[in-house]
């Protein structure tokens, strides 16, 4: 287990963006849950998730909240084979909604 | 009977135009895009180049709503205590046919999308498209929406850098993350005059600015400004390989650094942050291009790879666009024909292959390989750039040095041979 530096509080970022959360369905599934994810593999999302979902706090425990995402597919890109087991699009009307993008 | 001629599947840059010209050639056409509106789920830089408009748009060209036309392309090697950068302006960057402009996918899909509508697409908005429906003899039919069946005689694929149908319609792997990058961006408002002001530019007009070097820490990737009509986009492009296993830091902390660099902290001061965005960039080229038709079905924009990363400036809107034209119309022709198999759709392989799409494609087909092993660009040029800056520059009464002697040391750092082996590979690939 690495650990990555870094400062930046993401969630107050996303906070600013429009989402319709859907509080019953995970469209994204890590294989055995955060907590249980291979630390290697674990850091490799932790660097590339530009929404910071992916979080390891001071005791080393990891954790993952589907909630902000921003539906790039990077980690089903970067973790597909390995610790992301499904990735789906949002069921209808969920998810982010850019207003710039 | 099919519901309809044609399925659309996104209604980004190439699903709108194609859906626009099938609705154009008098073909009965359903788009099906995931966001609540058009551009809901989309995210660029970015900017596009006005050419590939002009030829799909000739009579309204004139009402896309761009954010500011491109007159200063800057570039910036970028090292961890200095900042070298090339501001080009030209009156030809300005020139009908030659020009760029700076879009926000929101308003921008949303003038795309009224467009096809206004030609006679019916849309469906809000619905992601999770399988294709196909035949006994496998070809392609129809999709599912939800839970509803919708079926017609060829569907045309335009769902973006993640696409989950690329898959199942030409059977083509998930791309690898060497294949792809990923894009995150934060868009800053800021009045008009202000931005202006800031970036030397006449009103209407603006800025395209490129970081590499220390804008990603060293690893494959770089950093990004457009300036829009009353917003700043800033952002990171990061290869994901390359991030995910050597990256220094994490690619939000990357952004944030930068916006923290003294380069470009004074061009957002006082801006108001609105949106904080991500989505992924085909990096591939051709050499990742998947099949682009197969029976009852064609595939056109970032599902397919069409996008090109030089270095000095990053392009796909314009290839999507194109390539969405292309299909539209080659759809439509192979329906009058009666035959949507994979031989009536060929006709879209081919106008690609005669256009600069494809042409350019080839052209640059060893450019991402060439990058993805450019190391020292991300580390080691803005150094040595520094370097010799400095010793241009930085007086402090000393005896000056002969320039020859000065300067060979600081190549000799990198290696001469590095240096020439370099040049060399850029001539090749470029």
């Amino acid at each position: 287990m690495s650990d990555i530096k870094f400062t930046v509080n993401v969630d107050e970022y996303l906070s600013l963006n429009k989402y319709e959360v859907d509080e019953s369905n995970a469209h994204i599934e890590l294989k055995g849950g955060a907590e249980a994810c291979d630390p290697a593999e674990f850091d490799k999302l932790i660097r590339v998730c530009p929404a910071a979902l992916y979080k390891r706090d001071e005791e080393g425990k990891q954790s993952f909240d589907y909630a902000g995402c921003l539906e790039c597919g990077t980690c089903r890109i970067a973790c597909g084979d390995t610790i992301v087991e499904k990735w789906e699009n949002p069921q209808p009307m969920m998810g982010v909604e850019y207003r710039f993008g | 009977m099919a519901d309809f001629d044609a399925i659309v599947v996104g209604s980004g840059c190439a699903g709108s135009v194609a859906a626009y010209e099938l609705a154009r050639a008098g073909k009965s056409v359903l788009v099906v895009e995931r966001g609540n509106f058009a551009g809901a789920k989309n995210m660029t830089g970015g900017r596009i180049y006005g050419h590939c408009l002009r030829a799909v748009f000739p009579d309204n060209f004139d009402e896309i709503p761009f954010e500011r036309k491109v007159s200063h392309e800057r570039i910036s090697l970028m090292a961890p205590d200095s900042n070298f950068t090339i501001d080009f302006a030209s009156d030809a960057l300005l020139e009908d046919g030659k020009e760029s402009y700076t879009v926000l996918r929101g308003p921008f899909d949303q003038w795309l999308a009224e467009q096809a509508e206004n030609a006679g697409a019916e849309y469906i908005y809000g619905i992601a498209v999770e399988k294709l429906v196909k035949d006994e003899s496998g070809k392609v039919v129809g999709i599912f929406a939800g839970e509803d069946e919708i079926t017609a005689d060829v569907v045309v694929l335009c769902d973006g850098a993640n696409s989950l149908l690329v898959e199942q319609a030409v059977g083509a792997k998930r791309p690898s993350a060497s294949q792809m990058a990923v894009g995150i961006k934060q868009v800053y408002e800021l009045p008009a005059e202000e931005i202006e002001k800031r970036f030397q530019c006449n009103p209407g007009e603006g800025t395209a600015w490129l970081f590499a070097g220390d804008a990603t820490h060293g690893t494959f990737g770089g950093g990004i400004i457009y300036t829009n009509k009353d917003s700043i986009s800033l952002g990171i492009v990061a290869g994901i390989e390359a991030t995910m296993n050597h990256g220094k830091t994490t690619v939000y902390q990357m952004l944030e650094d930068l916006k923290n660099r003294p380069e470009v902290a004074p061009v957002l001061k006082g801006a108001k942050l609105v949106e904080h965005s991500g989505h992924m960039v085909p990096e591939g080229g051709i050499t990742t291009m998947p099949d682009l038709i197969a029976d009852g079905v064609m595939i056109a924009g970032d599902n397919a790879t069409m996008c090109i990363n030089l270095g000095y400036t990053v392009r796909g809107m314009d290839y999507a666009v194109a390539a969405g034209q292309m299909a539209g119309i080659a759809a439509a022709e192979a329906l009058d024909a009666g035959d949507t198999s994979k031989a009536g759709l060929q006709r879209y392989v081919d106008a690609l292959e005669e256009s600069f799409v494809m042409k350019d494609l080839r052209q640059f087909k060893n450019v991402p390989a060439f990058m993805e092993n450019f190391d020292r660009m991300f580390e080691g040029y803005p150094e040595m750039v520094r370097d010799m800056m400095n010793t241009m520059f930085v007086v402090d009464g000393s005896p000056v040095q002969p320039m020859k002697k000065s300067m060979m040391p600081i190549v000799k750092k990198l290696g001469v041979m590095n240096l020439l082996k370099d040049v060399r590979g850029a001539m090749k690939a470029l």
